[in-house]
Formats: structure tokens, C-alpha cells, sequence
């Protein structure tokens, strides 16, 4: 849940920095890094005519394997006395050509291939990949030296080669975006429109597809470079006297011992070209992928951050609650923006007690249940201020080890889908174990045993062979009631139920209910059930509080609030309840939007698609008026006026 | 478990007779008339024509493959004209050679990339995981057969640390020690660039794996961190970076060809590159066909350990 009132709220995405300025600073001066060298390489290999170089290729026996910075020789020269500044613009030159050229080749062929395999489908499809598959079959460079041995060495023949095996690769890609585009209606429109096949595919598709096939392009030339330098450095590439920058490596090996630098600055100059290649790729890709601008790949740490500032930490309520939560704020800082999930929230719960958290979905309420624990992601959540109190210790103040023992162990959770919120790879069994071993020092055997009899208590059949079977072998009800189990493992004190049955269909969600009702009872566990709702809440709860954009906006036993609603929103919410037997009954959807809460309104929030709406709602911070310390109301104009007063 | 492993290695037989297909296509294609080119072009039309039907070139191209297929089942590759011995002999002795660079290699990047890409994630944005983006990116970027050549200067010639090339000392050599101390040069130069990819992905793949609901529940749980990470998530990360290990298996195995080249590493790699300067065709048929049916198997075992890891696939 907490995702999706996370998504919820982060949805009107504004123009937001990305997270980690600093690393993507980093890695965008890298990319700029790479442009400049890339540019920079090309243009002087490009101007290798123009410029005031010694002809490459003149041999001077007598000036022989001179030295970097000789007179005149500023890289020194080779065997044969050649200037190796000047072989070294040149082979530049040459394998820059060669390696656009071999991807250019690829690109070509491999696109062509893959837009007539996406379009045509069928057995055309199958009969090009598969064919595409035998040759991807082959170690890669085994292949292209296949194709140099049948051609015979030389330049020309190592570029198509190179190009070749790479065929296969652009093949794919464009294959399965061609598949995707030959579904959708412009493509359905341009043949009910009569147009041909060829048409189609190249009018039509090839334009959305371009954009594809280039950024392919430019993260596999720094590879073509690399693998047709690699060709020339075996010999069977360029072949003397004309040169590429592997060939001139090939060449210097053989006196690597007696004069290194005539190897090594040809080597040099492919890793640097190749790099800065590498570079600008890294960067486009960073800036183009989604994950990285939504932040979404940010790896959130084990425990909320807690920021209370310079703010005041509300003392307990001192009513004796087994938890109590006190003006608790929890943000978002999303790029500059910040969205406070939850404004200041406070509830508390007593031993055996149920309290429903009601609302819809962004409202906060699962934020709300996240950072009791610390359970929020951060980045990019915080605890911005207030304080969760357990039996009278400050949670936020508590260390992490102190965290990690309550968690799972005095405060346990149930989350809404069990099918993500269990581990894939790991059996029923080891997770349940897992849990227990974690809070009692107990042998595998007897946590085996231990397993065994919490999956009975939650009314598993086969509890035993249960133990051994994997979440998706198990069915939706089943995989909740391992979860809840999980809960149990530990004589947990408090409940957090987030959402555990809106995965459920409505019968197994009635077993669910049941259960967790009967386990309160005999255990006097309390519980804070989360729910958008009311017909489970008035299955389970004793009292209940209504949030609306991060507040709470009404509370109070769940009979009064039910019966009596004060606040327009808690009534609103009751008439979306279906009542069986009651056919006639209106439905209504409420109107409107819940706020983002990076902008609220002043006032009430629930202003804009409030019914009952007067002027001065929208004006000041409006109290949560409470009487008889059960019932309170966030509402100037509440229903049954008087009532709260 | 029996089951599935079985219908892979039978999915796996279509693919090795692609292979053979390709080899033999690609063989069939050299231009110009074999007959002729082994004759030399004083030979008589009768005597290229009896040679042509001693090679069994005057059949159709369907037959010659089966032939060709026939003759492979039984063991024969033909024999190698520049070595004057049974191609399958020659390729089998330089494929050990080959699977000891290639496989120690294909240990250290999994095992390197592994630990760098788990320590990039966990530590994301801090100075480890700048550190090691850094390199990781020098690594994809460096030519191979210049890396070997740098280390041969530096730890060869001299710090005297490693021998420069071989695979054994040519005098009271011949044991393990041995074998280590010529294989370290060359096969940390391989490594290095699948490291890289492999470091990149698995960093990756942990980063999407900690922001998923099951790793909250690990946490709510009150498990330690270290188990959260090296448990929890890096099982889940291992089952998408296994595959990738075995698609770099065949860039190990390919780049052994320089690296065999630089460290004169007695190889198939470094014998393709001889055959195919000496056009000793027959040579590099046989050696790219076994190296090819090597890497599609070990493709294979890498869906295998996939399947084991992740039950969901069985």
C-alpha cells in the first residue's frame, strides 16, 4: 500500500530534479567528459590531411624506435622509423571508419530483419529467429573469425564480420518493438486505409522505431570498434602498409620488450576512444531511463529516517495506551517538492483493542501504519516530526537494534498482497522459521514444530507439507494466512493489519476477518486495521478514525461514527457502501480528486468536494474537535450540528 | 528437477545441429574451387576433377553435409594438413588448455562482479559505488590484448613477478603451482571486462530487488540487515544475473582468443589464428564447432542453476 499511496501523491510529477544530486552530477559531467573527448578525437582524425604531419607510411631506418617526446617525433617513431603521431591520427581515423561502418552495416541489416520479422509474424517470424537464434548460439568473436577465415584476412572482411555477428543483435530489439507497434491502431488504420505491407512497415513503424535502432547504435560502436581493432591486433584485419589502430598494437607487440611505447599508445588511444564512447552512452542511457528519473531505483535503507528538527516531541497522552501515536508527520521529499503523506496524526490503541484506519487510497493511511516502525523507505520518506510511543518508549528515539527486536517481534505486520509481500524463492516453511528464529532461540527442529502449529492456528489443512511449498503454490487466502501467521510467530502486543484482505475475493476475506477477530480475543493482541472499507470495519473494530489527506478528519467508536457521522467526508465514504437488501439505495461516488499533498489548500482539505462547503472553510487550520475523549471531528460545520460541540 | 533438466539438454539438440548447419555453410561458402586451390592452377582438368571426387565435392551440397555429419559422429574432423594430424586430437588438446584459462576466468568475474555489484548497491551513491562505477566502466572500455600486454610489461618484465607467456615452464614444469603461476596473468586479463558487465547488472538487479514488498516484509520481520541483503535480496538478484554469467561464458571464451594470442597460451584460440593465417580450413571448422557446442552447454547449465534458484521456472 505504501506504493500506491506513494504513486498516488507522486503522480502530478512536476518538473523534479532527480535524486542524489551529486552522483547525477557526477555522472553527467562524465557524460559531457565523454562528448568533449569523442568530438574532440573525431575532429582531429577527421583534419589528419589538413594538418602538419609527416606522411605516415615514409620509413627512415635511420631514425628507428625513437622515444616519446623526440625531437620532432613527438610520439617517437615505430620499427621502420615511421612518425608515430602521424600512423596514429591516421589509424584512428581508419578504425573509427571501419567501426561506424560495421555498425551502420549491423544496424541496417539487423533492423530490416527485425521490423519484417515484428510486422509479418507467423512463420516468417519464427523462421528469422530461429535462424537469428543458431547464430546468437555462437560465442560472438568465434563466429566473426569463422567468417576471416572462409574471406580471408583484410580490413574490408574483418568489417563484415564484425558487422555480422552483430546482426543478430539488433535484430532482436527491433524485433520486439516492431511487435508491439504492429498492434496498436495507427498500425490497424494505415491498413484498413489500403495501404501495403511495405508502406506500413516503412511509413509508419520505421519512424517510431528509428529512435530505438540509433541508441543501439550508439552503445554497440564502442564494442564494433573494440572487436574489429581486436581482428586487426590477430593479424587478420589491415593489413600492411595500410593501418588501423589494432593493427599498429599487432605490430608493436612483437618488439613490446625493446621499445613498449609503439604498443602501448595505439592501445591507449582505442581505450580512450572507446571510453569516452562508453561515457556518453552511460550518460544518454541515465537521462532517457524512466527508473533513474522517477528515482525508483534509489535503494531505500533499513529504517526511516527520523528528522524531528528543532520541533517539540508531544509527550505520551497519558491514557495509559499500548501504543500511542502523537502528532506524527511523515514527508516525501520528492525532487523539491515535498508531500507530507501524513500532517500530524495521533491514535492510540489498548490491549485487545481494534481500530479501524479508514480511507481512500493517498489518504495516508498506510504511510501512517509504514513509519510506526519505520518501515517508510527513505529516501525518499522521513519522519518529520511527533512521536510513536510504545508502552511508553519513544519509538523514533529507539535504536535500530532496539527497532529490529520490537519489529516482528512486540509490533507485527500483515500486508495487503501476499503474493509480493512473501519471498519468491523461499519456502513457506524457511520464512515462518525465519521469523521465529529471529525473536526466540529455538533449535530448527523445534522451529519447525513452532511453524507447524501456527500454520494450524490460522487454519491451514496439511500444515505440515504446507511447510515445504513455495508462495505461488498457494493460493490467495492461503499465502494471507501464512502471513498472518508470520505475525503471529511471536506473541506480537500490536497488530499493524495493512489492507491484508483487498487482495481477497469477498468469502476468503470473511474467513480472514474471522480469523484475525478470534486470534484478538484469545490472544488480547490489539490491532490497527487498515481499510478503505466500512463493511469490514463494522465486522471487526471498536472504534475507528477517518483520514482524509494525511489528517485525521473524524474518530470514535465505530457504532457512533457508523450511525452518526459528523464530518461530510466520513458520510460520504458510508454511502459508497453497498447494504444487501437494500437495492434502491444510492451509490454515490464521491466527486472529485483527494488533494496532492505537496500543495494543500488552506483549511479543510476536503473543501473543494465538500457538499456543505461555506466560506470560512477554506481559511485557517481547523482544530480536531473532541468530546468525551472518544469522539472527535474535524469540521466546522459538521452534519449534526451541535453533536461535537 | 530430473525432468526439467531433461527437456532442456533435448531442447538443447535442435540448436547443436544449427551449429553444424552453420559451420558447414560457412565452410562451403570459401570462394573459388577447393580442388583447384589445393592443385595449384598448373593441375589438369582430370586431376582436379578426381580430386573433386575423392573430396566428395562433385555431390550436392545436401549430401556433403550429411556425409560431412556422418563422419563427425564417428569422431572425424578430418585431418589438418599444416599439423598432419586428426583434427579432433589437435582441437581436444587445445581445448583443455582453453577451458583451464577460460573457466578460472569465468570463476573470478562471477565471483569479482558478484561482490562489486552487491557493495555498489548497498552502499549506492557513496564513495565504494562511485569507486567501483569508475572502474567498472574502465573495465567494459579497455582493449583486452593491450591489458595483457601492460600487465606483461609491468608484472613480467619488471617486477619479475609472472611469467610473460605459456602454460608451463619448459623445464621441471608441469604441476599445479606451476600451472597457477603462468594462469594468473592471463586470466585476470580476461576477466576483467565481464567483471565489469557483470558488477554493472548485479547492482542493478539488487537495487530492484530491495525495493520490492517482500524485502519490507523481511525487514518487518526484525531481521539484520546483513541478512536482509545477503539473503533476502542477493537469491532474488542472483536468479537475473545468472543467465547474464552464462551469456558472458561465450565473450570469456571469445576473448580467449587475444588473450591466448598475448600470453602465447596453447589454446584453440591461439591455434584458430595460426589455422586461419595457414588457411588450414579444416583446423578452425573443428575448432569453432567444439567451442560452440561448449559454450551452448554451458548456456544450458546456467538455465539449470536459474531453475534451481528460482522454483517459479520448474
Amino acid at each position: 500500500m505504501t506504493d500506491t499511496a506513494l504513486t498516488a501523491q507522486a503522480k502530478p510529477k512536476q518538473k523534479s530534479s532527480r535524486p542524489g544530486t551529486l552522483a547525477l552530477l557526477l555522472n553527467n559531467t562524465l557524460a559531457t567528459t565523454g562528448l568533449v573527448l569523442l568530438v574532440a578525437i573525431c575532429l582531429i582524425a577527421l583534419a589528419a590531411p589538413i594538418l602538419p604531419l609527416p606522411d605516415p607510411d615514409v620509413t627512415a631506418p635511420a631514425n628507428r624506435l625513437l622515444p616519446v617526446f623526440s625531437e620532432g617525433h613527438l610520439l617517437g617513431t615505430d620499427h621502420l622509423g615511421r612518425d608515430l603521431l602521424s600512423r596514429l591520427i591516421w589509424g584512428t581515423q581508419v578504425s573509427l571508419a571501419v567501426g561506424l561502418s560495421a555498425t551502420i552495416i549491423a544496424a541496417f541489416f539487423g533492423s530490416l530483419l527485425g521490423l519484417v520479422a515484428g510486422y509479418a509474424g507467423g512463420r516468417t517470424d519464427t523462421l528469422i529467429m530461429r535462424g537469428i537464434d543458431m547464430v546468437m548460439a555462437f560465442p560472438y568473436i568465434l563466429l566473426a573469425l569463422a567468417i576471416v577465415a572462409v574471406l580471408g584476412p583484410g580490413l574490408l572482411n574483418a568489417l563484415y564480420a564484425i558487422a555480422l555477428v552483430n546482426i543478430p543483435f539488433f535484430a532482436r530489439n527491433i524485433r520486439g518493438i516492431t511487435l508491439g507497434l504492429s498492434r496498436r491502431e495507427f498500425v490497424d488504420a494505415a491498413r484498413l486505409s489500403g495501404k501495403s505491407p511495405a508502406q506500413i512497415l516503412f511509413i509508419e513503424i520505421l519512424p517510431n522505431v528509428l529512435p530505438v535502432i540509433v541508441i543501439t547504435m550508439s552503445t554497440t560502436v564502442g564494442w564494433m570498434i573494440l572487436e574489429t581493432a581486436g581482428l586487426s591486433f590477430l593479424g587478420l584485419g589491415a593489413q600492411p602498409p595500410q593501418a588501423d589502430l589494432g593493427s599498429m598494437l599487432g605490430e608493436g607487440r612483437k618488439i613490446l620488450f625493446t621499445a613498449p611505447h609503439v604498443s602501448i599508445v595505439p592501445g591507449l588511444m582505442i581505450f580512450v576512444l572507446v571510453m569516452s564512447i562508453n561515457l556518453f552512452g552511460d550518460g544518454v542511457r541515465d537521462i532517457l531511463d524512466p527508473r533513474l528519473r522517477a528515482g525508483s531505483l534509489t535503494r531505500p535503507v533499513a529504517r526511516t529516517a527520523v528528522e524531528r528538527g528543532n520541533s517539540e516531541v508531544p509527550p505520551p497522552s497519558g491514557q495509559a495506551a499500548l501504543l500511542d501515536v502523537r502528532e506524527m508527520r511523515t514527508e516525501f521529499q520528492i525532487g523539491t517538492s515535498v508531500y507530507k503523506a501524513v500532517g500530524g496524526v495521533s491514535l492510540g490503541l489498548k490491549d485487545g483493542e481494534c481500530l479501524g484506519l479508514v480511507g481512500e487510497s493517498g489518504s495516508g493511511k498506510s504511510v501512517t501504519a509504514m513509519s510506526i516502525m519505520g518501515l517508510v523507505p527513505t529516501p525518499p520518506g522521513r519522519i518529520a516530526g511527533g512521536a510513536a510511543y510504545l508502552e511508553g518508549e519513544d519509538l523514533f528515539a529507539a535504536s535500530d537494534k532496539r527497532i529490529r527486536k520490537l519489529r516482528g517481534g512486540s509490533v507485527a505486520y500483515v500486508f495487503q498482497d501476499p503474493l509480493s509481500t512473501l519471498h519468491p524463492l523461499f519456502t513457506v516453511g524457511d520464512q515462518l522459521k525465519e521469523a521465529i528464529t529471529t525473536h526466540q532461540p529455538l533449535s530448527g527442529k523445534e522451529a519447525t514444530a513452532r511453524a507447524i502449529e501456527l500454520l494450524s492456528l490460522v487454519r491451514i489443512p496439511n500444515a505440515k507439507e504446507r511447510l515445504s511449498a513455495y508462495p505461488h503454490e498457494l493460493s490467495g487466502g492461503m499465502r494471507q494466512r501464512v502471513c498472518i501467521a508470520m505475525a503471529l510467530a511471536n506473541d506480537a502486543r500490536v497488530l499493524i493489519a495493512d489492507e491484508p484482505t483487498t487482495a481477497l475475493d469477498v468469502t476468503v476475506q470473511s474467513q480472514i476477518l474471522t480469523l484475525m477477530n478470534g486470534l484478538r480475543r484469545e490472544r488480547n493482541a490489539a490491532i490497527l486495521f487498515i481499510t478503505h472499507d466500512f463493511g469490514v470495519v463494522s465486522a471487526l473494530c471498536d472504534r475507528v478514525a477517518v483520514m482524509y489527506a494525511g489528517r485525521i478528519v473524524e474518530t470514535g467508536t465505530t457504532e457512533d461514527v457508523l450511525n452518526n457521522p459528523q464530518h461530510p467526508y466520513t458520510a460520504k465514504l458510508i454511502e459508497c457502501v453497498p447494504v444487501l437488501g437494500q437495492p434502491d439505495r444510492r451509490l454515490d461516488a464521491i466527486a472529485g480528486r483527494p488533494p496532492v499533498v505537496n500543495n494543500l489548500p488552506d483549511g479543510c482539505a476536503f473543501a473543494d468536494r465538500c457538499p456543505r462547503v461555506k466560506p470560512d472553510c477554506r481559511t485557517g487550520e481547523i482544530e480536531l474537535v473532541t468530546s468525551d475523549g472518544e469522539r472527535g471531528v474535524r469540521c466546522l460545520h459538521p452534519l449534526s450540528e451541535g453533536a461535537a460541540a | 528437477m530430473a525432468a526439467y533438466i531433461a527437456k532442456r539438454l533435448l531442447a538443447a539438440i535442435p540448436v547443436l545441429f544449427g551449429l553444424t548447419i552453420i559451420v558447414f555453410l560457412i565452410m562451403a561458402m570459401i570462394p573459388g574451387d577447393p580442388a583447384t586451390a589445393i592443385l595449384g592452377s598448373y593441375a589438369t582438368p582430370e586431376n582436379v576433377a578426381k580430386l573433386n571426387k575423392d573430396l566428395g565435392l562433385d555431390k550436392s551440397l545436401l549430401e556433403q553435409y550429411f556425409i560431412w555429419l556422418g563422419n563427425l559422429f564417428q569422431g572425424d574432423l578430418g585431418r589438418s594438413y599444416t599439423l598432419n594430424r586428426p583434427v579432433l586430437d589437435e582441437v581436444l588438446e587445445r581445448f583443455s588448455a582453453t577451458l583451464i584459462l577460460a573457466g578460472t576466468s569465468l570463476v573470478l568475474c562471477s565471483i569479482l562482479g558478484l561482490l562489486a555489484g552487491i557493495v555498489s548497491a548497498v552502499r549506492q551513491y557513496g564513495w565504494a559505488d562511485k569507486i567501483i562505477t569508475l572502474l567498472v566502466l574502465i573495465g567494459i572500455s579497455t582493449p583486452s590484448f593491450w591489458l595483457g600486454l601492460l600487465l606483461i610489461l609491468i608484472f613480467a618484465v619488471n617486477l619479475k613477478l609472472f611469467p610473460a607467456s605459456g602454460m608451463y615452464a619448459i623445464y621441471g614444469g608441469g604441476d599445479l603451482p606451476d600451472l597457477l603461476y603462468h594462469l594468473t596473468l592471463p586470466a585476470l586479463t580476461l576477466s576483467v571486462v565481464a567483471t565489469g558487465v557483470i558488477a554493472r547488472l548485479t547492482r542493478t538487479a539488487m537495487l530492484e530487488v530491495l525495493r520490492q514488498d517482500y524485502i519490507r516484509t523481511a525487514r518487518a520481520k526484525g531481521l539484520s540487515e546483513r541478512k536482509v541483503i545477503y539473503k533476502h535480496a542477493f537469491k532474488s538478484a542472483l536468479v537475473s544475473v545468472v543467465p547474464v554469467i552464462g551469456i558472458q561464458a561465450g565473450f570469456v571464451i571469445g576473448g580467449a582468443v587475444y588473450i591466448e594470442t598475448v600470453f602465447q597460451w596453447p589454446g584453440v584460440g591461439s591455434m584458430l589464428v595460426k589455422a586461419i593465417s595457414t588457411r588450414d580450413l579444416l583446423l578452425v571448422q573443428g575448432g569453432v564447432l567444439v567451442v560452440a557446442a561448449a559454450y551452448v552447454l554451458f548456456n544450458l547449465l546456467a538455465d539449470v542453476v536459474q531453475t534451481l534458484l528460482d522454483p517459479r521456472l520448474r
